[in-house]
C-alpha cells in the first residue's frame, strides 16, 4: 500500500489536489500553512509584549501599540490573523453548511464581519502610530 | 437486501457464510482516541479563538479611542467574567499554538508514524496545559 502497510497516517496530497467542497483548495491550504507559520513568532511577540505590561494604564500601552515596530508587528499579526481564520473557517462552514446557497450565503456573511473587524483593527493600530 | 447499492457490500466471511459487509461506524460508537479528540479540538479551539478576535478588536479600538473607552474594556476585563473567558482564550491558543506546529510538521512531512503520532499528540497536551498555567501564574503574580 502505498500509506506504508498501515503504519503511516498520511495519505497522498497528490490525490487530493483539486477536490474537496470548494475546488480550489491547494492555494487556501497552502495560504493556512503560511499564516500559520506566521502566527506562530508574531503570536508568542503579541503575549510575551501583553504579559509586560500588565497592569499598565491607557496611556502607557497606547504608547507601546504606537512605536514604530510595535505598529508594524500589530498590523503583520492582524494580516496573518485575519487571514488564518477566515480561510479556517471557510473550511468549517464547506464541511457543515450544505446547498449551495446556504453555504455561499454563510461563506459571504463571514467574510464581510471579518473584513470589517480587520479594517476597524488597523485603523486603530495607524491611528496609534500616528498619534504618537 | 433493502437497497441495490448494498450490493456491493455483499461479501463472505473467512469461513465462507455470507454477509453484508458493515459500513463505517457512526461517529457516536468510535471510542474516543487521542488523534481524533486532538483533530476535534483543534477545529474547535480554532472557531472559539475567532471569537477572541472580536475581544482583540474592541481593545485595539477602545485603546485608540482613549482612556475612557480603555477603562471600559479594562473593567470587563477584569471581573469574574471577563477573567474567565481570558482563562479559556488563553488555554485555547496555547493547545492551538501547540498543536499547530504538529500539524506543520506533518505537513513538511514528519512525524506520521503512528507511534510518534501519538507521542506527539499527549506531547501537545502537556505543553498547552503547562503553558496556559505558567502564564497565568507569571500574570497573576506580577499583578
Ligand atoms: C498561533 C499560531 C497558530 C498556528 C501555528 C495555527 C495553525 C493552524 C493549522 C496548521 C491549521 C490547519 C489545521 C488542519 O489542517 O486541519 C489551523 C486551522 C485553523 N486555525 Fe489556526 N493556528 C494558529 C493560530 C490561530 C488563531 C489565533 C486562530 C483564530 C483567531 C486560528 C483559527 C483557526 C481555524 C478556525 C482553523 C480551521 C480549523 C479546521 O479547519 O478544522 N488559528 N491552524
Amino acid at each position: 500500500m502505498a500509506n506504508g502497510g498501515n503504519m503511516m497516517m498520511r495519505s497522498t496530497l497528490g490525490r487530493v489536489r483539486a477536490l474537496g467542497a470548494a475546488r480550489h483548495g491547494l492555494a487556501d491550504w497552502w495560504g493556512q500553512r503560511v499564516t500559520a507559520a506566521a502566527l506562530v513568532p508574531l503570536s508568542v511577540w503579541f503575549v510575551i509584549s501583553l504579559l509586560a505590561h500588565r497592569g499598565a494604564d491607557a496611556a502607557g500601552m497606547a504608547r507601546w501599540a504606537g512605536r514604530p515596530w510595535n505598529a508594524v508587528l500589530l498590523l503583520a499579526l492582524l494580516i496573518a490573523l485575519f487571514q488564518h481564520l477566515a480561510l479556517g473557517l471557510q473550511v468549517v462552514i464547506e464541511d457543515y453548511v450544505h446547498g449551495e446557497a446556504a453555504k455561499l450565503g454563510t461563506l459571504l456573511a463571514m467574510k464581510a464581519a471579518l473584513a470589517l473587524l480587520w479594517l476597524a483593527a488597523i485603523l486603530a493600530v495607524l491611528k496609534l502610530a500616528f498619534a504618537g | 437486501m433493502r437497497d441495490v447499492r448494498e450490493a456491493l457490500m455483499a461479501g463472505r466471511t473467512s469461513d465462507g457464510k455470507p454477509v453484508l459487509r458493515p459500513l463505517s461506524p457512526h461517529l457516536q460508537v468510535y471510542r474516543p482516541q487521542i488523534t481524533s479528540v486532538l483533530s476535534i479540538m483543534h477545529r474547535g479551539s480554532g472557531i472559539w479563538l475567532g471569537f477572541g478576535t472580536i475581544l482583540l478588536v474592541w481593545w485595539l479600538v477602545a485603546l485608540a479611542g482613549g482612556a475612557g473607552a480603555f477603562a471600559a474594556v479594562q473593567r470587563f476585563l477584569g471581573s469574574w467574567f471577563g477573567m474567565l473567558l481570558l482563562f479559556l482564550w488563553t488555554a485555547a491558543l496555547m493547545f492551538h499554538f501547540s498543536n499547530g506546529m504538529r500539524h506543520l510538521a506533518w505537513d513538511a512531512g514528519a512525524g506520521f508514524e503512528k507511534p510518534t503520532y501519538h507521542a506527539s499528540g499527549w506531547t501537545v497536551v502537556a505543553a498547552a496545559a503547562l503553558l496556559t498555567v505558567l502564564l497565568w501564574v507569571i500574570g497573576l503574580a506580577l499583578g
